[in-house]
């Protein structure tokens, strides 16, 4: 079947009738105006629905935020607010907690995104290979995404147990004393990156795959003909091939660590969780401005965090770009 | 040019997914040639660790839930099931309100796929196939909303839904997923390829108006996309924690806030907390195993064209 490539230009509704069959002089008029209506406004039409629910429930809220933000909003008495300026700004900014939490936002972070994006391009290219059931390995990785974070973080919640749990048991074979994961500084960072990596893996691995299999074979059989090895190929074929769809992974990881909540909530439980442990050790902004909220009861100072996170996204967009920029003029 | 009927090309199509490069059966007839090379036995090796690691927790969810919670603690670990699954899972049924969660999950989630299949479609069509003024840039304004945390709306959010009298009903939940970005995105890279431009033109010349054209024409071409796209939300609303686990009460909860309340009670049994978190798992696992083929063409054909 042959593909139509979706130019602009290359398809005009019929303008007001003049290309459909005439339907005689009296009713065409009519009927064309009404044409003419229903193919200026059915458009607007079909993508209203999405716009609507985003402005009432994503704009305006977000809006709404920065409102709330430089107002006292109590979870007790929520129609009433009392100006507060930037109180609630600097109540946050002055406590040590927020900038714990920010800081293990950024490192788990990085310690979860880092790995789970590297050992997803390495299946890719193990899944990229012929296979015996390509569609059975497929699956199987994936199984992880079907899995809710609340499930998932529970599990690890007993796997990741300091006495007893099933990894430190393993572990004891290699000569590994028991390790207290969830409340130590490092530990509890790592077990919840392993909940994300274990969740994720998959997922991106299947896009990578997709966007390698979109490499054009000829750039492989040129590289073989120059006498690239394997690795070689993957080098200087495959990862530039992929570089944007490795960047649009990065970005979507960013914005998925930055909403971490069910992994630190639930991997201790209880209200060690709602604190992010004992020593806010594991405590994410999402942690943050869920204590400050909903535990507390204090909402404008959590509408503060919110923005101070909306700023830390942007913050991290701009680093993206700058090191992006940095990155091909390096290369060219 | 001779008018083709709407039923012809869409089963020209890979009935079962959107056509991806390089997955479908044809397409790898012509790649397998040059570039596919066949997988060794450390390939194979390699994913089979990668595959139990995939499934080893939730087999665990499994082992844990059919033990009493004073074997799960112990040391050796049990690895194999026990006999006490049926007792824990009517525990975790009778102590977490779960028959009330799992109502209240199929409700949110199935509302929640309806209107994304439905409005999602119209405006893929739309932006694949119509053309209006500021097209190019609602599409990117549509694609933007992507990057917006729902973090940064929940207190309003929380705020507005009291106001409104849906505080802690499922209502809360289900009109902010109503219809995505990401499902706008997928439909309209769909349908960009899949629906061919004559098709809407002969659909015009019969007289057809822009209504009658999305349902005779634009809808039995989307199905296949339709359904994958389905599924994704399904298993998206299903599984969705944070807004939920704010704005719903451990009296009106889906499957993962009482999950979630189940193990922040103060002595949570393990043993019925693993059973619970299997029966909220179990209905998504039987999905993947018998669509698992459309799920990954769906996700990888999202992708190479994004």
């Amino acid at each position: 079947m042959a593909t139509t490539t979706p130019t602009r230009g290359a398809y005009s509704p019929p303008p007001g009738g003049s290309g459909t069959v005439p339907n005689g002089p009296g009713p065409r008029s009519w009927r064309s105006r009404l044409w003419r209506f229903d193919d200026l406004a059915s458009p607007y039409a079909y993508i209203a629905p999405f716009f609507l629910v985003f402005g009432a429930f994503g704009l305006y809220p977000l809006l709404y935020t920065g409102w709330i933000a430089l107002h006292r909003v109590e979870m007790t008495s929520l129609g009433q607010s009392e100006w507060v300026g930037w109180d609630n700004f600097s109540r946050i900014l002055q406590d040590s907690e927020f900038w714990t939490a920010v800081a293990n936002t950024f490192v788990i972070g990085v310690i979860s995104t880092v790995p789970q994006l590297l050992v997803a391009l390495g299946l890719a290219h193990l899944l990229n290979y012929r296979l015996r059931a390509s569609t059975f390995w497929r699956t199987l990785i994936l199984t992880p995404y079907a899995t809710s974070v609340a499930t998932a973080a529970l599990v690890f919640a007993l796997v990741f147990r300091a006495d007893g749990g099933i990894l430190n048991w393993v572990l004891h074979f290699a000569g590994v004393g028991d390790i207290d994961w969830g409340n130590g500084e490092w530990t509890s960072k790592i077990a919840i990156s392993v909940i994300v990596i274990w969740r994720w893996t998959g997922y991106n691995a299947l896009i990578y795959l997709a966007a390698m299999q979109a490499v054009p074979t000829d750039l492989y059989e040129a590289a073989s003909i120059d006498g690239a090895s394997r690795w070689q190929q993957f080098r200087k074929v495959t990862i530039p091939s992929l570089r944007p769809t490795i960047l649009f992974t990065i970005v979507i990881s960013t914005i998925g660590s930055m909403q971490l909540f069910g992994e630190p909530l639930l991997l201790q439980g209880g209200t060690l969780g709602s604190m992010g442990g004992s020593e806010h050790q594991y405590e994410t902004l999402s942690i943050y401005l869920f204590n400050y909220g909903w535990k507390l009861g204090h909402l404008g100072p959590a509408a503060a965090v919110a923005w101070a996170m909306l700023v830390l996204l942007l913050l991290i967009a701009l680093i993206n770009l700058i090191v992006g920029r940095f990155v091909r003029k390096s290369a060219a | 040019m001779t008018t083709t009927s709407p039923i012809k090309p869409a089963a020209d199509l890979t009935p079962d997914r959107p056509p991806t490069p390089g997955s479908g059966g044809r397409a790898r007839l012509v790649l397998g040639a040059g570039r596919q090379l066949e997988g060794g036995p450390f390939t194979y090796a390699a994913l089979v660790v990668v595959g139990l690691g995939s499934i080893f927790p939730l087999y665990w969810t499994l082992v844990a839930a059919s033990h009493d919670q004073q074997r799960v603690l112990d040391s050796p670990p049990p690895l194999l099931p026990g006999g006490r699954l049926w007792s824990n899972l009517q525990a975790a049924w009778d102590q977490a309100n779960l028959g009330r969660a799992i109502v209240n999950s199929v409700v949110v989630a199935g509302c929640i796929t309806a209107a994304t299949l439905f409005f999602c479609t119209l405006a893929g069509y739309a932006f694949a196939k119509m053309r209006f003024r500021g097209r190019g840039f609602l599409m990117t304004a549509v694609i933007a909303t992507l990057t917006i945390p729902p973090q940064l709306s929940v207190v309003p959010l929380f705020m507005m839904m009291s106001d409104i009298g849906w505080g802690g009903k499922l209502e809360s939940v289900i009109f902010p997923t109503l219809v995505g970005a990401f499902g706008v995105f997928f439909m309209r890279q769909y349908l960009l390829e899949a629906l061919p431009h004559e098709l809407i033109e002969a659909a015009k010349v019969d007289g057809a108006t822009n209504l009658r054209i999305v349902w005779s024409v634009v809808l039995p071409v989307a199905r296949p996309a339709m359904m994958v796209l389905g599924m994704l939300t399904f298993v998206q609303a299903w599984n969705d924690f944070f807004w939920p686990f704010l704005a719903l009460n451990q009296q009106n909860p889906t499957i993962q806030v009482a999950l979630g309340q189940l193990s922040a009670s103060y002595t949570p049994d393990q043993s019925i907390v693993m059973a619970g978190a299997l029966i909220s798992t179990l209905p998504l696992l039987l999905v993947f195993v018998i669509f698992g083929k459309q799920i990954v063409g769906g996700i990888m054909s999202g992708a190479v064209k994004g």
